[in-house]
């Protein structure tokens, strides 16, 4: 199966590891995966700030350079959820009828990575071995945006030697929410603090998600206060073997 | 600032923008604590309630469509309920703003030269400001809805809508009631509370025979009015005095009786999560020898029909006030109501509010929001919060496109710029260069960034940013293949 990477403008500037461990994990699955060098962003920042044509004009680029791929994998859920709640709108007040032909024909291609594996390729077990205490976060867009479901705990059910340490505020946001985050600093920090206190009080090694962006504010606070815990995707724990560790993808 | 905390301005024409107003809350442990515990009860009694509704999302479904279809006839439905409601010995005033509104209540009661008035709890009128303005006009206003109660003797302010005093704890209403009503012997127990309250409020209802209200429905097929509540003060003041004004936003109709069959259920388990309401009042019009023999209807526009004008934003007046998507807002449960700076708070004050102020104050409010979406999955009658959300945060970013204040706001240029980097893929890389080098002159030898200037500092104040790696994603596929193909030939 063929799949081109959409690696997100955030996991390619300051996350690389994460897309280094999605390339590991679906070639060992025998994923012919292609990037395509022309892509940036999908638009969410300046969507999700009141920005439209900008995020227009960033949302016109990802179709037409993915409009041929015969699937998009995206390690990211938010940068889904932007394409399935608010490609359609832009293209309805901004685009013309070919653009929104294009992107209709090529939205059931597009796929959040566990989304991916799950559906597509129908494997929850992904061989991967991880010996640490994890726990993990539902982003609200994973969560309510585009509805990940069981797909995270499946896929984290089925890694050997994982120790799984469930949230008590699964559904709570941690309090990111983009340029809300600097906006709202102070709102936001209270925010997160609550939710921090639950991670932490897990016990866990690593706090995991489908969003590095929740995991850079949340990760952000640990490292502040030297909590002794990190924050990590999961791509990078299900890339993860015997053979080939987790800092392997470093 | 403190003086902020001692008094919040729930005017969006005066009030501080969100940011600002949420610092002192923040600063209050007590009434944080206070929000967070009351909004985590009626939660949790929420999500039991509709948990044991098999055909929940059914009934979501069934009121959503109720109160679109009627938002897209609200003129036919007006002008049926003023016709039976005025033929069933009602009167119908109609107020496009709030000046006419107060105007028009006021006008009642000096037909009746009425000096005092008791109200059953309406959100309505404090968004109009009645209060204030009668006590200008001489007319002096009792509450008698217990929380408004407290509110009104301790000279605070609503920072819910359902639960207006929910910020205010039973020690501090000891202290309100201890004070105002001159009894120091009273102690916390809840139901001693109540007793004072139902002793001060017993020689209002008897004594005064003027009541506002609020209404949760107007039913344009009968002429008929709907309140529903849990004390029953609000029935005393429906059945007791002899006038009777009732205050209520045109989009408050349905079109049929029936309609209360679905609206109610989901109301009651959505505001307060019960069943049913322990009061519901319905009444049509004046009948004689029972009940206020004149009754007046005041149907208030105020921004709404502008709001009914968008498409997109139409949705917002679905709203039936349950204030379940504020119990369920990680924002709100932070700050409380009154950062919000109008009598609407929450998610659907976030964007009521605004629509309201025709989007000339309030600005800030659409940004209170980490566009988590709890708000969306509780409405019961499922106003997309996030998209009105977005939509208003657009119309922000072209007010300010046409304004000065563009030139001084490192976020604004900030985002104009990252358009500009975005366009191109080599605008893109040369970005992420420039930001490495950048970035490096903030990193520290553990590989973090504890501090930043300008908006960055808004991050770092409470979080570090891991240093920007030595190598792009895209930089390291491009060294792989380069890598693979040498090998492969």
């Amino acid at each position: 199966m063929r799949a081109s990477l959409f690696i997100t403008c955030y996991n390619d500037t300051l996350f690389p590891e994460t897309g280094r461990a999605v390339v590991s994990l679906l070639e060992r699955l025998g994923v012919e995966l292609s990037f395509h060098p022309g892509q940036t962003c999908c638009g969410q920042m300046h969507a999700n700030t009141g920005f439209r044509s900008e995020a227009y004009s960033q949302a016109k680029q990802f179709v037409r350079l993915f409009a041929d791929a015969e699937n998009v994998v995206i390690p990211s859920s938010s940068c889904v959820a932007m394409m399935r709640d608010q490609y359609p709108g832009l293209f309805e007040t901004l685009g013309n009828e070919s653009l929104r032909q294009d992107f209709a024909a090529l939205l059931p291609r597009i796929f959040e990575l566990s989304e991916f594996l799950i559906d597509k390729l129908g494997v929850d077990d992904v061989g991967a071995y991880f010996p640490h205490r994890v726990t993990y976060h539902a982003s609200c867009h994973g969560l309510r945006g585009i509805h990940l479901g069981d797909r995270p705990f499946r896929l984290l059910g089925k890694v050997r030697g994982l120790d799984f340490a469930p949230l008590s505020t699964l559904e709570l946001c941690c309090g990111f929410g983009g340029t809300f985050s600097v906006k709202n600093a102070e709102v936001s920090s209270a925010m997160l603090a609550v939710k921090l206190q639950d991670i932490v009080s897990t016990k866990a090694e690593y706090c995991t998600a489908l969003d590095n962006s929740c995991l850079m504010h949340i990760g952000g606070a640990m490292h502040r206060q030297y909590a002794a815990m990190k924050t990590i995707h999961m791509a990078q724990i299900l890339a993860s073997t015997e053979s080939t560790p987790m800092e392997s993808f470093r | 600032m403190s003086q902020l905390a001692e008094h919040p301005v729930l005017d969006p024409a005066k009030a501080p923008p969100f940011p600002q107003a949420a610092l002192p809350v923040l600063h209050n442990p007590q009434l944080r604590k206070n929000v967070a515990h009351a909004v985590d009860v009626i939660q949790l009694k929420r999500a039991r309630l509709v948990a044991e509704k098999t055909d929940w999302q059914e009934l979501r479904s069934a009121a959503a469509a109720i109160r679109t279809h009627t938002l897209e006839n609200l003129d036919k439905y007006l002008e049926q309920f003023e016709a039976r409601c005025t033929a069933a010995g009602g009167r119908v005033h109609w107020a496009s703003d709030a000046s006419e509104a107060r105007r028009i209540i006021l006008d009642i009661l000096r037909e009746d030269d009425a000096r005092q008035v008791i109200k059953i709890k309406t959100m309505t009128s404090a968004e109009i400001q009645l209060n204030p303005f009668l006590e200008s006009e001489g007319v002096k206003v009792f509450e008698t809805d217990l929380a408004e109660i407290i509110l009104q003797l301790g000279n605070e302010e609503p920072s819910h809508i359902v639960v207006p005093a929910l910020h205010i704890n039973r020690s501090q209403v000891r202290e309100i009631f201890a004070k105002s009503m001159g009894r120091p012997e009273l102690t916390d127990d809840p139901r001693e509370l109540t007793a004072a309250a139902r002793n001060y409020l017993r020689s209002k209802f008897l004594d005064i025979p003027t009541a506002i209200s609020g209404a949760n429905y107007l039913i344009a097929d009968t002429g008929g009015v709907a309140i529903v509540e849990s004390e029953g003060n609000g029935r005393m003041c429906l059945t007791l005095p002899k006038t009777l004004i009732t205050l209520a936003g045109i989009e408050k109709v349905l079109p049929r009786f029936e309609d209360l069959e679905v609206m109610l259920q989901v109301l009651a388990r959505s505001a307060t999560g019960e069943r049913m309401n322990p009061y519901t009042s319905l009444w049509n019009g004046v009948v004689p020898g029972d009940g206020p023999q004149n009754f007046h209807v005041v149907l208030l526009d105020n921004g709404r029909s502008s709001i009914l004008a968008k498409t997109k934003e139409r949705q917002t007046l679905r709203c039936i006030r349950c204030a379940a998507c504020m119990n369920s807002c990680p924002v709100y449960r932070q700050t409380g109501g009154h950062a919000y700076g109008s009598v609407y708070p929450g998610p659907i004050g976030a964007i009521l509010t605004p629509q309201l102020m025709q989007m000339r104050f309030a600005q800030s409010l659409p940004y209170a929001s980490s566009l988590c979406g709890a708000c969306y999955e509780v409405c019961p009658v499922k106003i997309n919060i996030p998209e009105v959300l977005l939509e208003l945060r657009s119309q922000v970013i072209s007010q300010e496109k046409r304004s000065l204040r563009r030139l001084f706001d490192p976020l604004y240029l900030g985002l104009r710029a990252a358009g500009v980097i975005f366009s191109r893929a080599w605008i893109f890389r040369a970005a992420q260069r420039f930001g490495r080098i950048g970035a490096g002159l903030f990193t520290r030898k553990d590989g973090w960034i504890h501090s930043l200037p300008s908006v960055g500092g808004k991050w770092t104040q409470t979080r570090d940013l891991r240093g920007f790696p030595d190598k792009t994603f895209r930089e390291w596929w491009r060294e792989r293949a380069a890598h693979s193909s040498r090998e492969s030939k």
